[in-house]
């Protein structure tokens, strides 16, 4: 497939913000759990106001792969069959979730709604509770966009949505630990920890389909393509002279120099290194958290044009040669 | 329920494009236009298209066949295009089984088009909105048009008549009977979107032709002799005895 640049940052942008929020979340638990010293309640608030950006970015450039962004509030009508549809609806719900989590504590309108036990669970909890439910069905929609088509072989596997999950949350914490040094809040142990523990999950997931899809072929040829089964056909005009969206869209003019590159490349950058540097930081080593993050960020773009690259449509058994 | 479709038969088609080039026209004024070309005198001539011919050749030379392929989308009866479009904008109509796409609805999303295995799906650059053969659905049920032109213009286009058009779910349809009769199949069959379009495979059109069908040599009646005759003198029961 051809990489659809405004797919790459959108999926890798509100990843990052779901993970993000994730983080936070989850750390204010443990808090609550006497599991992390506690911080200060504005920490969650920025953090959860930064997912709420990055979700609006990756919005944003979603609207860039629509030739009618105006009528993209149509897209929600489907939600029984699509799972473009669904993202359509649980993206919204989980910025809109997100946003009011960070204006309940940013503007302390928060108030306590109940005990439970010990523990007084506030609006701004139970907002942030259905927040993360957006968040984790927000994952499930965008990954099986992909992971639904069963044609493309190498996205129809439920490793396309575990990748998804797992690169979206360790992005999310690699940011939130650079938030945490910026912050000095104290949740900086428990997020470093978690982004190195979701960035090696995540690459063994992704080295898992790599592996998978290194040997995949796809049940068509040009034989059941067009229904004579002799051994050698050869193409010898394919219906257009300039190309057609056949060839625009379902292909892409990288070579195997350039595709083995960019492997390397987010191997190294999206995993590998991050891993190093997050193992290496501190709670006041702001340099190397921003550098693991930057390059986490390039690595996990680059994953993402990857999986683009890496995925082979059937239609192209109709369309090997000009003329 | 109605299937309506293609039944092409690639023994018969020559790779004129006439349908082509008629599917463009009708397609371009009619309900499903403008249908946008690119730079259509330059070098690169590019453009929507809702039908192609494709060509392969078969075989290894000098033991080889030139095969022409029409392609345009194949309505599906199982059509994986219509359940990911998030907009509703495609459909396959209950009433005759052809998927068509609103184009206001269309948010131009290019779903559809990663789910299509065959590629028939086609964005319009200008219009922006996804495309496909509509089977002439503007043109089939047109009361005005007399009742032999009410087919899709392809099929009234071909001259060699290797495209018919008919419900593929009445088995005595022109369409049913051709598959029936000549073994029509679906294109990948390994995927299971039923597509409604059926090819007709190419067919040996080897005849022996044997000197006796030429010449009867076993004719008795080669040499046109008169016939024995009974002697005239001797009377018959009737005349059929005596020429």
């Amino acid at each position: 497939m051809k990489p659809a640049f405004s797919v790459i940052f959108l999926t890798t942008l509100i990843g990052a913000g779901q993970g993000l929020f994730l983080a936070f979340y989850s750390a204010e638990w443990l808090v609550t759990l006497n599991m992390l010293p506690a911080a200060s309640s504005d920490d969650s608030a920025q953090a959860a106001l930064l997912a709420f950006v990055l979700m609006t970015a990756g919005l944003v450039a979603s609207f860039f792969h629509l030739g009618h962004p105006e009528r993209a509030w149509r897209a929600a009508a489907m939600w029984r069959t699509s799972w473009l549809s669904r993202e359509v609806i649980a993206l919204p719900l989980a910025m809109g979730t997100v946003l009011l989590f960070a204006l309940l504590r940013l503007f302390d309108i928060d108030f306590h709604l109940v005990m439970l036990g010990k523990v007084a669970l506030s609006l701004s909890t139970l907002v942030g509770f259905i927040a993360v439910l957006a968040i984790v069905a927000l994952f499930a929609c965008t990954a099986m966009i992909y992971a639904s088509l069963k044609f493309l072989r190498q996205w129809h596997s439920p490793l396309t949505v575990l990748n998804f999950f797992l690169m979206g949350c360790a992005s999310g914490f690699t940011l939130a630990t650079l938030l945490a040094v910026a912050q000095q809040g104290g949740y900086f142990g428990y997020f470093s920890g978690m982004a190195i523990s979701l960035t090696l999950a995540a690459l063994v997931s992704r080295l898992a389909s790599l592996s998978r899809n290194r040997n995949l072929r796809s049940p068509s040829t040009l034989q059941s393509a067009i229904g004579v089964h002799h051994p050698t056909i050869r193409q010898i005009a394919q219906g257009a002279m300039g190309g057609s969206f056949n060839t625009r869209a379902f292909m892409h003019s990288y070579g195997p120099s350039v595709v083995l590159l960019a492997r390397r490349f987010f191997l190294i950058n999206g995993f590998a290194l991050p891993l190093l540097l997050l193992f290496l930081s501190d709670a006041d080593s702001l340099l190397l958290c921003a550098l693991a993050l930057l390059l986490q960020s390039l690595g996990l773009l680059t994953e993402r044009w990857y999986f683009f690259i890496e995925a082979e449509h059937p239609q192209n058994v109709y369309y090997q040669m000009i003329s | 329920m109605t299937q309506l479709a293609l039944v092409i038969d690639l023994n018969t088609c020559v790779g004129c494009h006439a349908c082509v080039t008629s599917c463009k026209e009708w397609n371009a004024s009619g309900e499903a236009g403008p249908m946008v070309d690119r730079n259509p005198y330059g070098a690169e001539p590019t453009g929507t298209f809702f039908n192609r011919v494709q060509t392969f050749e078969v075989g290894e030379f000098p033991n080889t066949q030139t095969v022409h392929f029409p392609k345009s989308c194949l309505h599906c009866e199982d059509p994986p295009c219509v359940p990911v479009c998030p907009t509703g904008a495609s459909y396959k109509r209950p009433e005759d089984g052809i998927v068509l796409v609103d184009y206001d609805k269309c948010i131009g999303c290019e779903y559809c088009s990663w789910a299509c295995p065959y590629g028939a799906r086609e964005i319009d650059e200008q219009q922006k909105v996804m495309k496909k053969c509509t089977l002439c659905v503007d043109r089939i049920y047109d009361e005005s048009l007399p009742e032999r032109d009410r087919k899709p213009v392809c099929v009234l286009s071909c001259p060699t008549s290797a495209r018919i058009f008919g419900d593929i779910h009445d088995p005595e349809s022109e369409a049913s009977l051709a598959i029936n009769a000549a073994g029509g199949y679906q294109l990948m069959p390994e995927w299971g979107t039923e597509p409604a379009n059926h090819y007709l495979p190419r067919r040996k059109v080897n005849i022996t032709v044997h000197e006796e069908d030429l010449q009867r040599v076993d004719n008795p009646l080669r040499k046109e002799d008169r016939g024995p005759r009974a002697p005239s003198t001797r009377t018959t029961l009737d005349d059929s005895t005596s020429w």
